[in-house]
């Protein structure tokens, strides 16, 4: 825990915080609307005797009562699909439509892919990108168990990510859910922090800014793109959204989002953010006893 | 011609399959263009003859071959040849005798059918999904490829493929979607 010191100053009931990241997290399943209402899922959970309890912000996320999430009829016929929490929120804030195209850039292995196609009705064109060979035959596996006909899955760096192989040139909304740190994690891996640094913290920000830029110029202008991490480091978080408002054309917008949560920082050691990063949202483990996340929301303006 | 055949084509015509990329299935084998590869016409054609899936169940959807008879289904936007990872999933497997439907197919498009369809019973089902072969004698239907499905929330469900000879039903479900329940 302790590199999670550093954050004693911009974190409410910092001991809260740290208790909270001392307990292991609970199962939980998302409701996978391509082959299941929230209904039929939810009562096929009770005809196996399995508890859980619906989150208050979104009726598809199930907090279970079991040790063996993966054991069950629904987990089998593809109605649930076993994803942290907070893990479901950036889809909910990139919000896609039927028909549209969307680009997930680290797509593996998979839950927030599937999630967007679930939203979008699976209908339109989910391109699921990852550069690890290895993890795209999970998010092969998931996709093809939640029955996503909507995905189209790549392997490629999304650094200088090509739309060439396709037949158009630009999506209409993109999540980066950059690979990072895991701070927010600890809870789920308990040696998440082992290899902790800041230099690690500093090299994984740049892969993290080449990718948002990169992003953001795949993004139709008015188009929209999600910028979340697993990690509390500001400069995985505020800063690399400040570097996509420096280099990019973009602005952060606001999103209503029905969990407990703190404000992006405008703020951080020597640095300072632009007033619109107070719209970015800081998940602590403590708040909606989660893991941790940040979310950002920008719209693409030229 | 001596070789001429029913699409037309003569074989020497043909391209040869290319595993690598995703091909988009032709409308027709009058179309075709790739030796050997099934037609959208036949894909859906089969779906219908063999489990009762009404056509239009696929009218938003494309279908694409890579490797040697594997049959994908997709229902966003792609030109075809592409190379890429995956396309939607995959739903059939065809050039050989029998063609063979996948499982992750069969759960999300199998409500859909009428025919072919075993009824199991919960112990019966739990065995299926653990993959096990089981002896049930009482089935009067066709032998080969069926969807075994059971009752969940008061309302069928395809389990996956399995297939039926000498009174037996095979589980086909991959070892990776076999589950103790």
């Amino acid at each position: 825990m302790e590199p999670l010191e550093r954050y004693r100053p911009i974190i409410d009931d910092f001991e809260a915080f740290l208790a909270a990241c001392e307990r292991p997290l609970g199962n939980a399943v998302r409701v996978n609307t391509i082959k299941s209402s929230v209904e039929r899922a939810t009562a096929a959970l009770e005809e196996e005797g399995a508890e859980y309890e619906q989150a208050d912000w979104n009726p598809r996320v199930l907090r279970l009562e079991t040790d063996s999430p993966g054991s069950t009829w629904t987990s089998f016929h593809g109605f649930t699909h076993g994803q942290e929490e907070v893990s479901a929120v950036p889809p909910v804030v990139l919000d896609p439509e039927p028909g549209e195209r969307v680009w997930d850039c680290c797509a593996a292995p998979g839950g927030k892919a599937t999630q967007l196609a679930a939203l979008m009705d699976d209908r339109g064109t989910v391109v699921a990108n990852d550069n690890n060979l290895g993890r795209i035959s999970a998010l092969r596996f998931n996709a093809e168990r939640l029955g996503a006909t909507s995905l189209a899955v790549t392997n490629d760096d999304a650094r200088n990510y090509s739309l060439e192989r396709f037949d158009f040139d630009e999506f209409d909304r993109t999540l980066v859910d950059a690979p990072c740190s895991c701070e927010g994690t600890i809870r789920k891996n308990p040696d998440a922090l082992d290899n902790w640094s800041e230099g690690h913290i500093s090299s994984v920000a740049g892969i993290q800014k080449g990718i948002l830029r990169r992003a953001i110029q795949a993004t139709r202008e008015g188009g929209t793109v999600v910028y979340s991490t697993c990690t509390f480091a500001p400069e995985e978080n505020e800063a690399v959204v400040q570097h996509a408002l420096n280099r990019e054309d973009c602005r952060v917008v606001d999103f209503d989002l029905g969990l407990e949560h703190s404000p992006g920082l405008t703020e951080w050691e020597d640095d300072s953010y632009d007033e619109s990063l107070e719209q970015a949202a800081r998940i602590y483990p403590h708040q909606n006893d989660t893991g941790g996340f940040f979310v950002a929301k920008l719209e693409v303006t030229a | 011609m001596a070789d001429e055949r029913a699409d037309g084509a003569s074989e020497g015509e043909l391209e040869q399959n290319d595993g690598q990329q995703f091909g988009r299935l032709p409308e027709t084998a009058a179309e075709r263009t790739v030796e050997g590869r099934a037609s959208r016409e036949a894909v859906v054609d089969y779906f219908a003859d063999r489990f009762g899936i009404p056509p239009e169940t696929f009218d938003d959807y494309t279908f694409w071959e890579k490797g040697a008879g594997k049959i994908w289904i997709y229902g966003g936007d792609a030109p075809s040849p592409i190379s890429i990872e995956a396309i939607g999933m995959t739903c059939l497997r065809t050039r050989q005798e029998h063609w063979k439907p996948t499982t992750d197919f069969v759960q999300r498009f199998g409500r859909h059918a009428s025919d072919c369809v075993i009824d199991l019973e919960r112990e019966e089902a739990r065995r299926f999904a653990a993959g096990e072969d089981q002896d049930l004698e009482w089935w009067n239907g066709d032998w080969g490829y069926l969807i075994a499905a059971h009752e969940i929330a008061g309302e069928r469900e395809p389990l996956g493929i399995g297939l039926y000879v000498h009174g037996e039903l095979r589980s086909m479900v991959p070892k990776g979607r076999q589950r103790d329940l």
